[in-house]
């Protein structure tokens, strides 16, 4: 019942930027969304358009089925966590609670009753008449919170909420923020471009690159089956090795080096193998391998990432501390691990167990045959 | 003939001023010990004192000094010496009627040109703050008012009330309002007021915008969001943020309204000053510099400097007690 839509919206600033270009996302009701990208992609210009807070260029935002785009940012039924809290520093605790209650004529007994719960909720009612200066990060980060959860808002709407936090206080803050809203079942727009907290809060994540989606699927989804070079290289931690190659049938030439796989014949010639770091293990003997001149090796203790080179090009394993380096290793992955990107558009390229891709290469086929 | 006792009075407000402007700029949260700095002298920061400390010593406590002296003297008019006459410079002010209507003329003008100046320059501060194009154009043009000298605003005014040829006075005619100014007493009280106003409100307009754009948007954002009203958003968020800017302009219009209006008064009352308005300052003048009364005048200013001082306390104690600073 508070779905939001967004369809086919786009913002061009004053000056002819096009930040945010024709995007359509549709949000189920209680559904948690992430929008994640890198700085300056438009994240945040999408989500102050469905604040209100920015000009709809074209397209239309619909919340609870019914379109905002010229409704008063008060009156879309919505609550917003800025990424620096922006409380009103005049105001204490209770009051910044209360206040968007009171512009809505709500009764006093109400209001002192859902600020209480919000209060007793995120562990706020010591403070309630204290001055947001007063207050530790990590409490104000919850009376931000707060004053959105009391409103009983159709739909959350976060911009980087957490990123003003210390690293141990933001892993605790975001398991906070994952429960309350299951527990709300509020729908909740998220921004972030920290890719670990868009894999662990999101129902469904967002890639946007240049004011465009790159992808919308699950978490585990987007990071097994990324659409793009540039969502590989975004999500997971650290970064997918992506390495430029020719086919030959089902082999594999990195410079010198090969590997072999299976199911490529649809493939094109000239492609770039993905390779994520965790995919990588040290080659049994007897296995095909690719080897890597190690560069320099980082210590994370439960695993260390090993930099180095294949053929001169940059590639990081992460292998369990046990193993012992030498100047180089041998490196494997299994056939089914390798991701293909087309080289110019940067596309994912799927393999020939696809029905899509089985087509494709059906088509392929007759091509020389048309021609 | 060493002090001008008409000037003295201005700096009471200084010293106070001083102290307020430390608070106003910086942030509670920053520990005082991070500007702490060493000097290998211990002699060399009263050094660095020095300066600021001769010039009020020379330009506000000597002077105070020497007025408070001489309100105990009858000056010989011809300069003949003085005689000790005590309390009664003191008496024969605060008992003469002219002087207490001059006290409640000044009260009023002083009340009303401070709101009105206030209320306007926060006004067009408002307005110019939600301009993004042509902001700074309508800045300079609003600026370029206070770089114009007292006496020339008060010239300017004088063209503008003009009997003959004053817009201004053709304009209120309009409304049946026969306007004469420097010749009926209200007449002419309202112009100086309207001079005054005008002259002060671009003063005030840069602080309260400078105010404004100091208020993060993101709180305004919030705002935006928690409430519909833009007139509620503006008297429950916007005007307590702005609160330090207002209290620091309130003593600093009040003290515009009680001296620095001298040359506009000035200028519009200059040899009619009799069944004219005028405030309490340019009654010391008079009585000191077109009177010779130096012992008269010099009560009077001491006085004035007793009644800032009594509403500087005030203003601190009970108004700045409800400013919020951030
Ligand atoms: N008022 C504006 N006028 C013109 N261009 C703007 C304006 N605001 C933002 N932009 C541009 O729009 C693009 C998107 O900005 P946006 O703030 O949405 O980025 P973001 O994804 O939130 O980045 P970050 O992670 O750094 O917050 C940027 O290239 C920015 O330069
Ligand atoms: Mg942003």
């Amino acid at each position: 019942m508070s779905a939001i839509n967004i369809t086919n919206v786009s913002k061009i600033y004053a000056g002819g930027v096009e930040a945010v270009k024709s995007v359509s996302i549709d949000i189920a009701d209680g559904e948690f969304i992430v929008l994640v990208g890198p700085s300056g992609c438009g994240k945040s210009t999408l989500l102050r358009m469905v604040a209100g807070l920015e000009t709809i260029s074209k397209g239309t935002v619909e919340i609870a089925d019914r379109i905002v785009n010229d409704v008063e940012p008060a009156e879309r039924d919505i609550a917003m966590v800025f990424q620096n809290y922006a409380l009103y520093p005049h105001m204490t605790v209770y009051d910044n609670l209360a206040y968007g209650l009171k512009n809505r004529g709500t009764p006093k007994a109400e209001i002192d009753a859902r600020v209480a719960e919000a209060a007793r909720m995120l562990q706020l009612e010591q403070y309630l008449d204290r001055k947001p200066r007063a207050l530790s990060g990590g409490q104000r980060q919850r009376v931000a919170m707060g004053r959105a959860i009391v409103r009983k808002p159709a739909a959350f709407l976060f911009d980087e909420p957490l990123s003003n936090l210390d690293a141990k206080l933001r892993v605790s803050m975001r398991g906070e923020i994952k429960q309350l809203q299951k527990r709300l079942g509020t729908t909740s727009l998220y921004v972030t471009h920290d890719q670990l907290e868009a894999m662990t809060l999101a129902d469904r994540l967002v890639v946007l690159n240049g004011g465009e989606i790159e992808q919308i699927g699950r978490p585990l989804d987007v990071y097994h089956t990324p659409a793009s070079t540039f969502v590989a290289s975004f999500i997971g931690s650290p970064a997918m090795n992506l390495l430029r190659a020719n086919r030959e049938g089902n082999r594999l030439h990195f410079g010198s080096q090969t590997l072999e796989a299976d199911r490529l014949a649809a493939l094109p010639t000239d492609l770039t193998v993905g390779l994520r770091a965790e995919d990588l293990r040290v080659a049994q003997a007897g296995e095909q391998s690719l080897t890597l001149k190690i560069d320099y090796v980082e210590e994370l203790g439960a695993q260390r990432l090993v930099h180095g080179t294949v053929d001169g090009k940059p590639l990081t394993a992460a292998l369990s501390p046990e193993i012992d380096l030498g100047e180089t290793i041998a490196l494997t992955i299994a056939p089914s691990r390798l991701h293909f990107f087309d080289t110019t558009t940067g596309k994912r390229l799927t393999r020939l167990t696809d029905t899509s891709s089985v087509i494709r290469e059906q088509v392929a086929a007759l091509e020389p045959a048309i021609s | 003939m060493t002090h001008a006792p008409s000037l003295s009075p201005t700096s009471p407000a200084l010293p106070t001023a001083g102290g307020f402007f430390r608070r106003f700029r910086s942030t509670p949260s920053e520990p005082d010990f991070a500007k702490r700095v060493q000097f290998s002298s211990p002699y060399l920061p009263y050094l660095f004192l020095a300066p600021q400390m001769a010039i009020i010593f020379i330009f506000f406590y000597w002077p105070s000094v020497q007025a408070i002296q001489s309100s105990f003297y009858l000056e010989d008019p011809f300069g003949f010496g003085s005689t000790f006459v005590g309390m009664s410079n003191y008496t024969d002010v605060l008992k003469s009627t002219e002087y207490l209507g001059i006290a409640r003329f000044t009260a009023v003008f002083t009340a009303l040109v401070t709101f009105f100046s206030l209320a306007i320059g926060l006004l067009l501060a408002v307005k110019a703050d939600g301009i993004i194009r042509g902001n700074a154009t309508y800045k300079t043009l609003l600026i370029w008012v206070y770089a114009i000298a007292p006496p020339v605003a008060g010239l300017m005014g004088m063209m503008m009330f003009d009997q003959h040829i004053g817009p201004l006075v053709k304009f209120v005619g309009l409304f049946g309002w026969d306007m004469k100014v420097g010749l009926n007493y209200t007449d002419t009280a309202a112009a100086m007021i309207i001079v005054s106003v005008w002259k002060q409100i671009p003063y005030n307009f840069i602080f309260f915008l400078s105010g404004l754009q100091g208020i993060p948007v993101s709180v305004r954002e919030a705002a935006l969001m928690d409430c519909r009203s833009g007139f509620r958003r503006f008297w429950t968020v916007i005007l307590p943020l702005l609160a330090p800017t207002a209290f620091f302009l309130l003593i600093i219009n009040t003290t515009y309204a009680l001296f620095d209006t001298f040359g506009i008064i000035d200028v519009m009352v200059k040899d009619k000053a009799a069944n004219n308005p005028i405030t309490l300052v340019y009654k010391v003048y008079m009585d000191g510099f077109r009177g010779n009364d130096l012992g008269g005048s010099s009560a009077q200013s001491v006085i004035l400097m007793i009644i800032v001082f009594v509403l500087t306390i005030f203003q601190f104690r009970f108004i700045e007690r409800r400013v919020h600073y951030t």
